[in-house]
């Protein structure tokens, strides 16, 4: 396939971000002097009690927010500061939460938007990279479908395909499978993985399931009750390639352990200031 | 193409001819003809029986026989034509300047600031209501009743069109972002396509609405027109030939809410196979 495996670019360094929204006004600080770095190529997973400030963080990544203090670097680069905003960028793609493929293209014209648009790729070539990729992950019936005629488990898989084609230095993805019931989401995980070790980059992953992280990750990232710092960072260190198999060994059950223990002081923390979900 | 690919499109044609014969011997117009069927019925025994209030009623006989007459002279014809090149005009132009509108003040958080205000105050006065106005303001009576015509449609799609494009998901723009869209693409690729289901929904509740206003104006202003010929009909105490313009009105309605479906679906072939 043309290219579409590994980018050794991609290192991600938040140093001492702070966001504060609506400073004249209500003032709610989301992030808190957060700092913590992804080393390129690595899978990071970032959980933490909802409504503390992840999406923030990565909107502020992503390029759709600014942020009122720190920096983030990518590749050394100042990507946002203070004063400084880049514009989003098919280098770092992002996968939303309730999906965002756009319902009047079909499947195929959702793929290949990005390199189509940004002619990096012509569309022929665009179009026959996309059904490789969906032949790949077992979706060649798709393409000529809308995103209204898939089930959301498709739509799901579809569009991380869609951000995958651009070959993005990084790739943000918020909570992706929160709405997904327990089968399609192992469905997703194998996915997931599959294209990780088939084309590994430096991924941006929040979830809130703890399974979700430790199966996924190389590298946990609690966040706090807000305003979100870094209450602890986890090296997972299961070998890869890996697939589900791994929740049944003995390195598994202590991480989740470990990692529970962390979240529910946090979960405490947030339920006694009156957060609505926790965790 | 070749042989058996013309075979298929006529197999596929002959399929769908059997479909349709289906469709009409089916129970559902079954069902359809036998209501109206009895409906004709109870209509004939409630005049012949002089049911009270009822009796004053045409024979459904009297109302065909109206039909038969009225439809082969030209005045009917013209008064067809009349109201619906009316509908067309006045239809067309809310449409024009109150899509822009709609998408402005959907977008511009400025602009609905400055405009929507004046819309709060304006837009609970029904259409009716402006008969008077329009008919003492624009010199001649055409111009009226095509003020008028397009005062209800336009209200309506504009509001439609606003909402739209506010409810549009905040995610779809972001994604077209970092997939590299430029500005000037989140407007036509994102706001326009998003835009356009609510812009379907204003046009059919529009074209209602336009039928409505129309009709009023037709029987207060006008000369011609099928709502002018109604009020004629009343004014000649001529009851068959009032129920022939209601029918009338309804099919022109009818027909006109169907072109309007037929061209949103075909604009929108992502909400017609879901
Ligand atoms: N545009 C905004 N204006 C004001 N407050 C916001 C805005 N977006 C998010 N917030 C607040 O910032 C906090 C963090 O939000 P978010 O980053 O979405 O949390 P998470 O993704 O961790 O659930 C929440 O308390 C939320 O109410
Ligand atoms: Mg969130």
């Amino acid at each position: 396939m043309s290219g579409i495996p590994q980018a050794a670019k991609g290192d991600i360094s938040i140093r001492g971000v702070s966001k504060v929204y609506d400073p004249s006004g209500a003032r709610v600080t989301a992030i808190e002097q957060c700092s913590f770095d992804v080393a390129a190529g690595q899978f990071a997973v970032v959980v933490g009690p909802s409504g503390c400030g992840k999406t923030t963080l990565l909107n502020a990544i992503a390029g759709f927010d600014t942020i009122s203090a720190g920096e983030i670097l990518l590749d050394g680069e100042v990507i946002a500061s203070a004063n400084k905003q880049i514009r989003p960028g098919s280098d770092r793609v992002v996968v939303f939460q309730n999906g965002a493929l756009f319902p009047w293209r079909t499947m195929m014209e959702n793929i290949v938007y990005g390199p189509v648009r940004q002619k990096t790729m012509s569309r022929p070539e665009a179009e026959r990279i996309a059904r490789e990729l969906l032949r790949r992950v077992g979706l060649e019936g798709v393409q000529d479908k809308y995103p209204g005629e898939l089930s959301s488990g498709v739509q799901r898989r579809g569009e991380i395909l869609r951000a995958l084609i651009n070959q993005p230095t990084v790739m943000l993805l918020d909570e992706p499978f929160r709405a997904l019931d327990a089968v399609a989401k192992s469905v997703m995980h194998e996915f997931v993985l599959e294209l990780f070790d088939f084309s590994p980059r430096t991924m941006f992953f929040i979830t809130h399931d703890l399974d979700e992280a430790i199966l996924l990750a190389d590298k946990v990232i609690v966040m706090t009750t807000r305003p979100a710092r870094v209450k602890t960072v986890i090296e997972v260190g299961l070998p890869r390639p890996r697939s589900a198999n791994v929740t049944g060994a003995a390195r598994y059950r202590e991480l989740k352990q470990s990692l529970l223990e962390v979240v529910h002081e946090e979960a405490l923390k947030a339920f006694q200031a009156g957060e609505r979900e926790m965790a | 193409m070749s042989s058996t690919a013309l075979e298929l499109k006529r197999s596929g044609r002959a399929l769908r001819i059997s479909a349709y014969v289906r469709g009409i011997l089916s129970l559902k117009t079954l069902q359809g003809v036998s209501t109206l069927v009895a409906f004709v019925a109870l209509w004939q025994a409630a005049v012949s029986l002089k049911v009270p209030y009822l009796s004053n009623l045409p024979y459904p006989a009297d109302v065909w026989k109206s039909f038969t007459d009225t439809v082969v002279t030209r005045a009917y014809w013209i008064s067809w034509a009349v109201s619906l090149e009316r509908i067309f005009v006045s239809f067309l132009v809310a449409q024009v300047l109150g899509i822009p509108l709609g998408l402005l003040m959907g977008i511009s958080r400025k602009s609905k600031d400055i405009l929507f205000p004046v819309f709060e105050i304006v837009r609970p006065i029904p259409p009716i209501a402006w008969i008077p106005l329009a008919i003492l303001f624009w010199p001649t009576e055409e111009l009226s009743i095509y003020a008028l015509t397009f005062i209800g449609p336009f209200f309506v799609i504009v509001l439609n069109v606003m909402q739209g494009v506010a409810n549009i998901d905040v995610s779809l723009k972001r994604a077209a972002l970092s997939l590299g869209a430029k500005p000037g693409d989140i407007f036509w690729k994102i706001m326009l396509p998003g835009a356009l289901p609510s812009i379907l929904t204003g046009m059919t509740v529009g074209i209602g609405v336009a039928w409505n206003v129309l009709i009023a104006a037709e029987m207060i202003a006008g000369h011609v027109g099928l709502g002018r010929m109604t009020w004629e009909a009343y004014t000649n105490g001529n009851i068959p030939l009032i129920m022939v313009g209601m029918a009338s009105i309804g099919v022109a309605g009818y027909l006109c809410s169907g072109v309007v479906r037929i061209v949103g679906q075909s604009c929108m072939p992502w909400r017609r196979r879901s």
